[in-house]
């Protein structure tokens, strides 16, 4: 799926990386922990968490993530949206939850990767 | 031996928003001498893990990577109150994290046993009150 429908999906404001939205993503991961990303994310996943700190962007540095999602209305910095668009990584914000985010992406093909 | 590519960093803790800037460094040189991908996903991670653990569980220290012709070597020294078990450490889930450091997005107890998972081998040395020394490598 492209990322750009991603936006469209989740109703979700791109704060960063509007040029990048036509990029191919397959897999996500959901969590606020990020060692749990950094342990179980899949190559090029789509990152979706309610953490909002610079180290959600780090992590997404550190996996190569194409894309990060701040649900529930989490607004991240202007620093972190700058670390975000130095690394090339598009930066999505949605009103839904976790849960709901999971679902809709779920429902529309993204899968979490497992065999 | 020469030849080795050494790259040193001082790790502090005094601003959790630069913990990994030392993982994202090193990430950065091994691209750019064109290692591979996998490679480069696995140092990178376990890496960063270790440096975080620097940042949130000591008081922070110094890493130094060296890249030789068949393996990446990573060794993390920092000064800190070192760990008890290592054992039980080293068992996913296991965390002593604080709620603050929770609240930052760790604590999962899932960094040790990711940076073993990631290296080929990981050597932990650890004095009580002293610091932890830890040495990974990955081969190329
Ligand atoms: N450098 C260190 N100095 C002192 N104690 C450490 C150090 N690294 C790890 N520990 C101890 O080992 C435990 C397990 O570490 P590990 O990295 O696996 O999990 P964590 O850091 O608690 O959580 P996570 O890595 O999932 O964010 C820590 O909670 C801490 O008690
Ligand atoms: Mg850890």
């Amino acid at each position: 799926m492209k990322i750009s429908e991603i936006v469209d999906l989740l109703d979700a404001e791109c704060l960063t990386g509007t040029d990048m939205l036509e990029k191919e993503v397959k897999t996500a991961c959901g969590s606020d922990m990020m060692s749990d990303v950094l342990a179980f994310a899949k190559d090029n996943a789509v990152l979706m968490t309610g953490l909002c700190n610079p180290q959600v962007i780090r992590t997404a540095e550190m996996l190569d993530t194409p894309c990060v999602i701040f649900v529930r209305s989490k607004r991240p910095t202007q620093a972190m949206i700058d670390m975000a668009e130095e690394r090339e990584i598009v930066v999505l914000a949605t009103n839904h939850r976790m849960f709901s985010t999971c679902g809709i992406l779920f429902q529309a093909g993204l899968t979490g990767g497992e065999k | 031996m020469e030849d080795n590519l050494v790259f040193e960093y001082v790790v502090s803790r005094e601003d959790f928003t630069r913990a990994g800037e030392a993982s994202a460094d090193v990430k950065k040189k091994l691209k750019a001498l064109g290692v591979p991908s996998g490679v480069v996903r696995r140092v990178s991670i376990a890496l960063y893990e270790g440096e975080i653990n620097m940042v949130v569980h000591a008081y922070g220290g110094n890493i130094t990577v060296e890249i030789t012709s068949d393996k990446i070597i990573m060794l993390l020294k920092d000064k800190g109150p070192g760990i008890p078990d290592v054992e039980k450490a080293m068992q996913e889930g296991f965390s002593t994290a604080s709620d603050s450091v929770r609240a930052l997005g760790f604590g999962a107890g899932m960094g040790l046993p990711n940076m073993k998972k990631c290296s080929d081998r990981m050597d932990i040395s650890t004095t009580i009150g002293v610091g932890t020394e830890i040495k990974m490598e990955v081969d190329l």
